[in-house]
């Protein structure tokens, strides 16, 4: 899981949720695969045929505003986004991503351009622009989010641990 | 689940059922329901946010989690309560636990007294405008001042409902005898309120007087993007839409008569009209509210989110204009994207319905 390598594909500042996965097809299926034909549909059409498994969608502030919804990570993660990369995240997305086992990156995205081939590693956060031949350091996850990230998401922690085994770590969202 | 009672299941999204496969949602959710003891609300009952703090399910002091952003709304009731998505809700029923990050918190002090005409949507839709719907991402909002001491229990909710909006988690307000008396006609628990410490410390304080402050608009498709009135006035409005976990309360519903007594909306706009509760509804039909809309051209559906998701009972059509009481104006979220969504009070919308374009309240409130 942690080394990661795809294309960017460039989104602005305040992507919200219902842009990610719009509110009229959420509630058509439980089917992830088959919701995942419409992301981002609203504000890209077509975004589910360029996606390459292991893309990243790489936005600017405030990524996953909105609605609570939980298939806006689903949905990206059954595209085929290897992980989402932002200058900063809504909270309720940034947990959601997590616990559905879809890496958060946070980092400066000012510099990286439609296409750029980047090389992640989410447990250093170094986030490499191979395109670009530049290097850049992302904010750490929490140990706590790590923790969940690397047993394979929320449902997996709970299932191995038999409950939440985070006491030890200090808390942070 | 570790504590089935203290769960409660809605169906208010895209209810009553507007297709099949929501059909099959919702059954799966009423299966759930009674598998597991918990306690279901089903369609015609009302939205989750109304439902919870009316059927006496929370009290001061309280921690609340909800599937759904909007349930910080109960902030309101000194409640600690923020949304989060279906896994972390999820580990919550199985384990009756939950973890947060103990947010630092931005104060905000509204001081003086509303005009006529000027709701706590209106103060809401400032607050987004001036901190922006990033502006609080993380964080939690304490709102005081004597506008909000001025508040009905209604009209704070509107207010601590959008505290997603600028990303907070949650919109704390005080516990004063207004929160008492509503949580007291509602429930026997016994309860504490909960106040910040004299030593607390915050990220930044907010002290801004309202009193001059003119009705707001919040127009497509971000709803940090408001303005006065004045700005977007004579703009013309395909439908209106009074409803909500924002905007659906008696209150709101008594507001809307009041500007549409005696009046009609315009030949061109279509009224819709959802109570946020089932005894909203009986309330408002008691008090002649209802009578008033529906005589005024409105269109009366159920208790529900209604149209407010996109999915059922009124997506407006390609090129259309929409005014909505709800909290939400992002492109598609009333299921069309070639729509346009502009959020106001439910004064304001009432009265623009009635105009047929978006217009200034107070040339009636006054």
């Amino acid at each position: 899981m942690s080394e990661l390598k795809g294309r960017a594909f460039l989104f602005g500042d305040n992507l919200n949720t219902d842009y990610v996965i719009s509110g009229k097809y959420k509630f058509k299926t439980l089917d992830m695969n088959e919701l995942a034909k419409h992301v981002m549909e609203d504000i890209r059409p077509g975004f589910y045929n360029e996606i390459e498994a292991g893309d990243f969608v790489v936005a600017g502030e405030n990524l996953g505003a909105g609605s609570s919804r939980e298939q806006a990570p689903l949905v990206l993660k059954a595209a085929g986004i290897g992980a989402v990369v932002a200058k900063s995240f809504a909270r309720i997305f940034y947990r959601n991503c997590i616990n559905v086992g879809l890496p958060v990156v946070e980092v400066d995205t000012s510099d990286i351009a439609e296409g750029d081939v980047l090389e992640i590693d989410i447990e250093s956060g170094v986030v490499k622009n191979v395109t670009k031949g530049v290097t850049l350091q992302a904010q750490p996850l929490p140990p706590v989010m790590m923790k969940i990230l690397a047993d394979g998401g929320l449902a997996e922690h709970i299932k191995k641990n038999g409950g939440f085994a985070l006491e030890d770590e200090e808390p942070s969202d | 689940m570790a504590h089935p009672d203290k769960y409660a299941i809605v169906i208010d999204h895209n209810s009553p059922s507007p297709m099949e496969s929501v059909s099959n949602i919702h059954k799966e959710m009423r299966t759930f329901a009674a598998e597991q003891g918990a306690k279901l609300y089903d369609v015609g009952e009302g939205v989750c946010h109304q439902l919870v703090p009316e059927s006496g399910n929370i009290v001061p002091g309280n921690i609340v989690i909800g599937g759904d952003s909007h349930t910080c709304t109960y902030g309101a009731l000194n409640v600690f309560s923020t949304g989060v998505g279906s896994t972390d809700l999820a580990a919550a029923l199985v384990t009756g636990k939950m973890w947060f990050r103990c947010p630092s918190t931005i104060k905000i002090v509204y001081d003086g007294a509303l005009q006529p005409g000027v709701y706590s949507k209106d103060v809401v839709l400032h607050m987004a405008k001036t901190l922006t719907s990033r502006g609080a991402t993380y964080k939690a909002l304490e709102i005081y001042g004597s506008v909000i001491d001025d508040m009905s229990i209604d009209a704070r909710m509107t207010i601590s409902n959008m505290a997603v909006e600028v990303g907070a988690k949650v919109g704390l307000m005080a516990c004063d005898r207004k929160t008492v008396d509503f949580i007291k006609s509602r429930t026997n628990r016994p309860f504490k309120g909960v106040e910040a410490s004299l030593s607390a410390v915050y990220d930044k304080v907010i002290r801004e007087d309202l009193s001059d402050l003119p009705p707001q608009i919040a127009k497509p498709h971000e709803v940090d993007n408001v303005v006065d009135v004045d700005k977007v006035a004579g703009l013309e409005i395909d439908q209106v839409y009074i409803g909500t976990c924002t905007n659906g309360r008696l209150e709101d519903l008594r507001e809307a008569a009041r500007v549409l007594a005696g009046n009609h909306v315009a030949p061109d706009v279509r009224l819709i009209v959802a109570p946020a509760s089932k005894e909203i509804l009986l309330d408002a039909m008691r008090e002649g509210y209802i009578d008033t809309l529906v005589k005024a051209g409105a269109t009366l559906i159920a208790p529900s989110c209604g149209p407010c998701v996109g999915t059922c009972n009124g997506v407006p059509s390609d090129g259309e204009v929409v005014l909505s009481t709800a909290n939400r104006n992002f492109k598609g979220r009333m299921g069309n994207t070639k729509a346009d969504i502009y959020l106001s009070s439910p004064a304001t919308a009432a009265y623009s319905a009635m105009k047929g374009y978006i217009a200034d309240v107070r040339e009636v409130l006054q």
